[in-house]
């Protein structure tokens, strides 16, 4: 597709000249974002021979993040249905994954068995669960759909709470995901390289895939019934849309993306805690999508990078406010835990508020401006 | 039996905690079609205000008032800084801002609240009547005395008051509420306002039992389940479906660990989202709920 968008000679030096639906619809449809994404995958894969360990576990970890929110970005931003059960379903991820990669002969359930086998399971489970959760939640609409979820997170709450052979249960928990490619461990020493640059590495080209296969999905006609449903669902059905069919689909590819999403996060930890998967998880995934950019597949990405950077901004902050506190319990008037949550609310309410479009938008305003210079507009 | 009537009892005591709430939501949800999801902030508010002023030196029923009327300027607050800019928005968007809100609102309660546990000082305590062998804890009287009087008041509020019948008229048709010289702005404000009141009330009934600590604000969160059960747009139905659930989780609380101990600990208090699944399941609009009518 690309290749025939160059050979067009009519757009020589009119890059947003479309001679066709096609080039139009293209993946990457301007030169300046077939360079500027170039660019951008470059950098980041040079950066874990540049920076330091610890930013680049951070990194590593807001690239899982960045699936998950892809995710909920599929099902919300897309296709309109609010979930606020995203942290069910990565939890549901982070279990299959940790019980099929898990030791055998440990106290808690697990087979050994490699990446291959868990990294597809850790998709298909919680999809597979998303099906049968979709039905309910495809009758369902707005914020009746919106407390169901919010029904489902406490759910698998408990269940992951009370169902200690998985889980260990609450306290004590179980072992993270054992990731190990070609027989070298993904997050351990081995192979030339650090685990930190290997677990950048490893969840950056999960990324890369995951965001190809959402930008394909959003574009192709599976994406543009989704928008149809979301825009107006009564008019999709009369067009023809399948209404049923395309809220499962979203429930399922977001809960897929969610799995994976749970399995890379806990890849990078030592325990999973079966507390995690709460409200505020599923609040956080809201607010990448939010403060990213509703239904964008690079906005998720930005979003996943700010929220997970977020502390280690709150955490160089009482150098220059003596009023806020250090740590959890810090003294002062308000700690750097307690802002970093405040601050997710802050920034939800003020995106909402003055840039619903996220910081993609704030990008499409920067754009636009250098665009249309010396003019306004 | 005994065991029956004693969970009956205090399931309808926690039920009227939970009716308060959801006719929180009930009368927010009404005016403005919104689901305010910063109910649970607003009960820890009114609660934590509640104890401040209790150890300021105020008798309980004094700082109960001012409790409400604290809780009530904060849900005013709220409404005009971060729900009025966003009138005609999508009522999804709204919804997440009140989660945005929320969130603002119990880390600064939980900074006021520390990590202790805290008590609220009240006249019941956990002390009891004996009824033919049952046990009657007098809070549970309260708590259902107290349903009773402010669903009274507001039925009286709602059918012979100027204001009142504002309130009404909105929640049917705002722009039509606005042609007959109804300031629908105030309407919002004095919904988000009730709505407070009630949350810090029942915030205070929730501390008569157990103490109130940063983790208080999920029980707010079960009247989720009373509203959908009730109908989001139903005020009977946030009384009975706060009552229902109240009920449910009491007995699922005295029966479930011998019946069915394979739900493991605390099934008690995640059963009200079962129900709340099963409820939707077979009515998509909730027991009293308006089936929405779209035109096309």
């Amino acid at each position: 597709m690309t290749a025939s968008v160059r050979s067009d000679p009519t757009r020589r030096g009119r890059p947003e000249l479309y001679t066709s639906y096609e080039s139009d619809a293209a993946l990457l449809n301007t030169p300046g974002k077939r360079w500027g994404v170039l660019a951008i995958v470059m950098l980041a894969a040079a950066a874990p021979f540049v920076l330091g360990n610890p930013l680049l576990l951070l990194l590593a970890t807001a690239f899982a993040a960045a699936i998950g929110a892809i995710g909920l970005n599929l099902v919300t931003g897309y296709a309109g249905q609010v979930s606020l059960g995203h942290a069910f379903f990565v939890g549901l991820g982070a279990y299959t994954a940790a019980v099929l990669s898990g030791d055998p002969d440990a106290r808690l359930l697990g087979f050994g068995l490699p990446m291959i086998v868990w990294l597809p399971a850790a998709a298909l489970v919680p999809g597979l669960v998303g099906l049968i959760v979709a039905p309910l939640a495809a009758r369902l609409r707005g914020l009746y759909l919106a407390i169901v979820t919010l029904g489902l997170v406490f759910l698998g709450e408990h269940v992951f709470r009370e169902w200690r052979s998985v889980t260990g249960g609450p306290g004590v928990g179980r072992d993270g995901v054992q990731a190990a490619l070609f027989g070298v461990s993904i997050t351990g020493a081995g192979g030339g390289l650090d685990g930190a640059q290997k677990a950048y590495l490893f969840t950056f080209v999960l990324l890369l895939v995951a965001a190809l296969l959402g930008r394909n999905l959003a574009r192709s006609k599976v994406g543009r019934a989704f928008a149809a449903v979301r825009d107006r669902d009564i008019a999709a059905e009369v067009i023809g849309v399948n209404l049923t069919r395309s809220k499962l689909l979203a429930f399922a590819i977001s809960s897929a993306y969610a799995g994976v999403a749970g399995a890379l996060l806990y890849t990078l930890t030592r325990t999973i805690d079966p507390n995690s998967f709460n409200l505020l998880m599923s609040v956080r995934f809201i607010a990448m999508v939010l403060i990213g950019g509703v239904a964008t597949i690079s906005g998720s990405i930005m979003g996943a990078l700010f929220i997970t950077l977020l502390p280690r901004f709150t955490q160089l902050l009482p150098r220059f406010l003596p009023f806020i506190g250090e740590g959890a319990r810090g003294g002062g008037l308000i700690s750097t835990a307690d802002l970093e949550v405040m601050l997710y609310g802050l920034l939800i309410v003020g995106f909402l508020i003055f840039e619903p479009r996220g910081l993609f938008g704030l990008w499409i305003r920067i754009r636009n401006y250098w665009k249309g210079w010396p003019f306004s507009y | 039996m005994t065991r029956l009537l004693q969970a009956l009892v205090a399931g309808l005591g926690n039920g009227s905690v939970y009716a308060l709430l959801a006719l929180g939501f009930v009368i927010i949800y009404k005016s403005t079609s919104v689901v305010n999801f910063a109910q649970p902030a607003l009960m820890v508010a009114g609660a934590t205000a509640v104890i401040y002023l209790g150890q300021a030196g105020l008798p309980f029923p004094a700082a109960v008032a001012g409790a409400m009327a604290l809780a009530a300027l904060l849900g005013l607050t709220v409404e005009r800084t971060a729900l009025r800019p966003m009138i005609g928005k999508p009522v999804f968007v709204i919804a997440i801002i009140t989660i945005g809100v929320d969130i603002v609102i119990r880390v600064v309660v939980n900074r006021l609240l520390g990590t202790n546990l805290r008590a609220i000082a009240n006249p019941w305590g956990l002390e009891s009547f004996d009824v033919g062998g049952v046990f009657v804890q007098q809070r549970y009287l309260a708590m259902i005395v107290t349903l009773a009087v402010v669903v009274t008041l507001l039925f009286a509020f709602f059918r012979y008051s100027r204001i009142g019948l504002a309130l009404r008229a909105t929640a049917l048709d705002q722009e039509t509420a606005l042609t007959q010289g109804i300031s629908v702005g105030v309407t919002f404000a004095l919904s988000w306002a009730i709505a407070g009141a009630l949350a810090a009330l029942a915030g205070t009934f929730v501390g008569t039992g157990q103490s109130i600590d940063q983790q208080t604000w999920i029980i707010a969160l079960k009247a989720l389940p009373a509203i959908i059960i009730g109908g989001l747009d139903s005020v009977g139905g946030a009384v009975i479906g706060g009552l229902v659930v109240g009920v449910i989780e009491a007995l699922v609380g005295t029966y479930q660990p011998t019946y069915a101990p394979w739900l493991g600990n605390n099934f008690q208090l995640v059963s009200p989202y079962v129900v709340l699944l099963l409820v939707l399941l077979v009515r998509p609009y909730g027991l009293f709920g308006t089936p929405e009518v779209e035109r096309v």
